[in-house]
């Protein structure tokens, strides 16, 4: 395992707000078991920049389910804010979804029959309250990611980088404190790849934890911090790559 | 209220609904059809129960009617010329109005067949009807012009008559009938009043053809001095002669819990005075009854066969939803993803079942009530659509919407996330 540790001190002194503790995740194929995750061990503080690589059948795809607290670990905790997950019923994980985490998904995702501002709100419907203010926090939103002339577009109205723009703007409707990107830019060009790309680090800079799942090393580069998985366990972590 | 979360997840669901336009509007029409069933089918039977009550009620609730029924005619009989007598007798008669307690009037009717003309105008089969006066007030008709036939007038045989209305339309169309003399077989009589039908003149017109018919009443002893005991009717190469007292004894009771006793006196006593069953016994109260029960047993077929027919709408409409919650599993796994919880994703599924099965349950009416309106007017047919009638219709399709939608709204909250937000 190879460490630079230039920065520790610093990450040291952020709050962690996602952890891996011996982590473990089989599944039952018939008689035979898989095991995708196999002691997975780390811990994703606020304000830091994470890609998480390999190559398929690494345990990537594993992982982030149960980053995504879409999945919960066969053995192992995993911790966001503290709770582990394993001790929340199905609604509470709903509700640590809904309020921690924001997913953005390689073939974005949205709701084909919504608008772009109402595909934005969607996060809101499952909160307790829900105000005018959503609206207001949608349009700020969509401007934020350029989009502010396209609010009442369907997705399929829009080209891939605007729909994964408004799946970003989606994902921060709550303003959680994580966010999940699952192979963001593995459906776009070179050119909108790199706005993307720029937009992640932006909210990099404002504080977000940025989990960004990818397997192309260009884009996994951007990331302050490297974790590698090889055949369900933790190949290598880099931290502090410029 | 315009983003509150039940207005939004109803606009949402019609949202989606339209995505498959076509698919939703057929899964309305099986409740569509299904609801309009039920309004037509409740309509109908509540007219014709109507109807049916109306007319046995006209008979008189608190009224025992005896009549005189012929026996069976001999079919081997080749004599051209039968003779028979029968029926009611005057001493039947004053046993009921003398012996019978709680029997408030009674009257005879003894009808008589003869051809009714005024000038040139002929009644082949006018009911002549001799009665006594007691018999306005013991049916309870309305008079429209003139008087009835009164006790003198039976006491000195006058020849007076009071004409049905039609029989008076018919004859004297619009000029005034009273004080006009009518012939009546081979006598003249003089119209004395016109006496309201016993139903109401409806939307149908009158056909003034000569196969009216109508009534004509007359003193009963004045009928009996003038066409004697017989009634002669003559068909094609065969004379019947029909002895008969009377045809009719009309007993009203002052009240409606002594007309039970009543009937079961008449009974007792013809039983025994007439061996052979020449009558019947009506009691409209008895009919009240059993129309009531007929039209219980009516309500509950068509209630099955209507139930069968909103449970195939609800059935289409499970199909097609558990079909849509295939389709939209990306669709879940994607919302569940966001934060949505399962009965959230419930909630949403319910919602556009109970809008697709409330948006035909609506139209639902709407035909429902359009369907008794026709068969009214082309069919003939009397109709009552009752005011609970719709709700009911529109309760139900609520209902058919949450039953047939629970079972796919529960498969859609249940699905797997990780796996929902795979498949394709």
């Amino acid at each position: 395992m190879i460490f630079f540790s230039r920065h520790i001190t610093q990450t040291k002194t952020l709050a962690v707000v996602a952890e891996l503790d011996n982590v473990t995740r089989i599944y039952k194929m018939g008689d035979t078991e898989v095991r995708a995750l196999d002691g997975i061990s780390v811990k994703f503080s606020s304000s830091e920049y994470w890609s998480i690589m390999g190559a398929s059948g690494s345990g990537k795809s594993t992982l982030l389910n149960i980053l995504g607290c879409i999945d919960t670990p066969t053995s192992g905790a995993y911790r966001v804010d503290g709770k582990d997950t394993k001790s929340l019923d199905d609604d509470s994980l709903s509700d640590l979804r809904g309020t921690s985490i924001g997913f953005i998904f390689q073939s974005f995702n949205l709701i084909q029959q919504l608008n772009v501002i109402e595909n934005i709100m969607v996060p809101t419907f499952y909160r307790d309250q829900e105000s005018a203010k959503s609206i207001e926090r949608a349009e700020e939103l969509a401007q934020r990611v350029g989009l502010e002339d396209r609010l009442l577009h369907r997705p399929n109205e829009l080209s891939g980088g605007q729909q994964q723009r408004v799946a970003i703007a989606r994902a921060l409707m709550n303003d959680p404190q994580i966010i999940l990107a699952d192979e963001a830019t593995g459906n776009l060009d070179s050119q909108t790849t790199e706005e993307i790309l720029e937009l992640f680090s932006e909210l990099h800079a404002e504080g977000k934890t940025i989990l960004l799942v990818t397997h192309e090393l260009n884009v996994g580069k951007r990331a302050q911090n490297i974790l590698t998985l090889n055949d369900g366990s933790i190949c290598s972590v880099v931290e502090g790559n410029g | 209220m315009l983003y509150s979360p039940f207005s939004r997840s109803v606009r949402l669901g019609i949202k989606s609904l339209f995505l498959h336009k076509l698919r939703s509007l057929l899964t309305t029409f099986g409740v569509l059809f299904g609801v309009s069933s039920v309004i037509s089918m409740l309509a109908i039977g509540e007219g014709a129960s109507e109807e049916a009550q109306e007319q046995i009620r006209q008979l008189g609730s608190q009224n025992v009617i005896l009549r005189s029924l012929k026996p069976e005619d001999d079919p081997m009989s080749t004599q051209t010329t039968r003779s028979t007598s029968y029926g009611l007798t005057w001493p039947d008669f004053e046993r009921v109005a003398e012996t019978f307690p709680g029997v408030e009037g009674v009257v005879p009717i003894r009808n008589f067949v003869q051809e009714v003309r005024f000038e040139d105008r002929v009644l082949t089969n006018a009911t002549v009807m001799g009665t006594t006066a007691d018999y306005q007030q013991v049916t309870g008709r309305i008079l429209h012009r003139g008087r009835f036939v009164g006790p003198f007038d039976d006491v000195a045989r006058n020849n007076v008559c009071v004409l049905g209305y039609e029989v008076a339309r018919y004859f004297f169309a619009g000029e005034e009938a009273i004080g006009q003399a009518i012939k009546i077989g081979p006598e003249y009589f003089e119209v004395i009043g016109v006496i309201l039908p016993r139903v109401p003149i409806g939307a149908k017109e009158m056909s003034a053809s000569i196969s009216i018919t109508g009534e004509v009443f007359i003193p009963i002893q004045t009928g009996i001095s003038w066409f004697g005991p017989m009634n002669v009717e003559l068909n094609s190469g065969s004379r019947t002669i029909e002895i008969v007292d009377l045809h009719e004894v009309i007993a009203s009771v002052k009240t409606a819990d002594v007309v039970a006793a009543v009937a079961a006196a008449s009974r007792t006593m013809l039983e025994r005075e007439h061996p052979l069953h020449d009558y019947e016994v009506i009691v409209p109260l008895e009919l009240l009854a059993r129309a009531e029960e007929t039209k219980r047993i009516f309500n509950i077929v068509l209630g099955c066969i209507a139930s069968i027919s909103l449970l195939v709408g609800g059935i289409g409409i499970m199909n097609v939803m558990l079909a849509t919650v295939n389709e939209r599993t990306r669709e879940i796994g994607i919302r569940r993803s966001l934060g949505a919880k399962r009965h959230h994703i419930m909630m949403q599924f319910l919602v556009e079942t109970v809008v697709l099965s409330v948006g035909g349950g609506i139209l639902g009416i709407g035909l429902g009530v359009l369907v008794p309106y026709l068969v009214e007017h082309y069919a003939d047919m009397r109709t009552i659509v009752t005011l609970q009638a719709p709700f009911l219709a529109f309760g139900i399709s609520v209902s058919i919407g949450l039953v047939f939608g629970l079972y796919p709204a529960w498969q859609a909250a249940n699905l797997d996330p990780v796996e929902a937000l795979r498949h394709e």
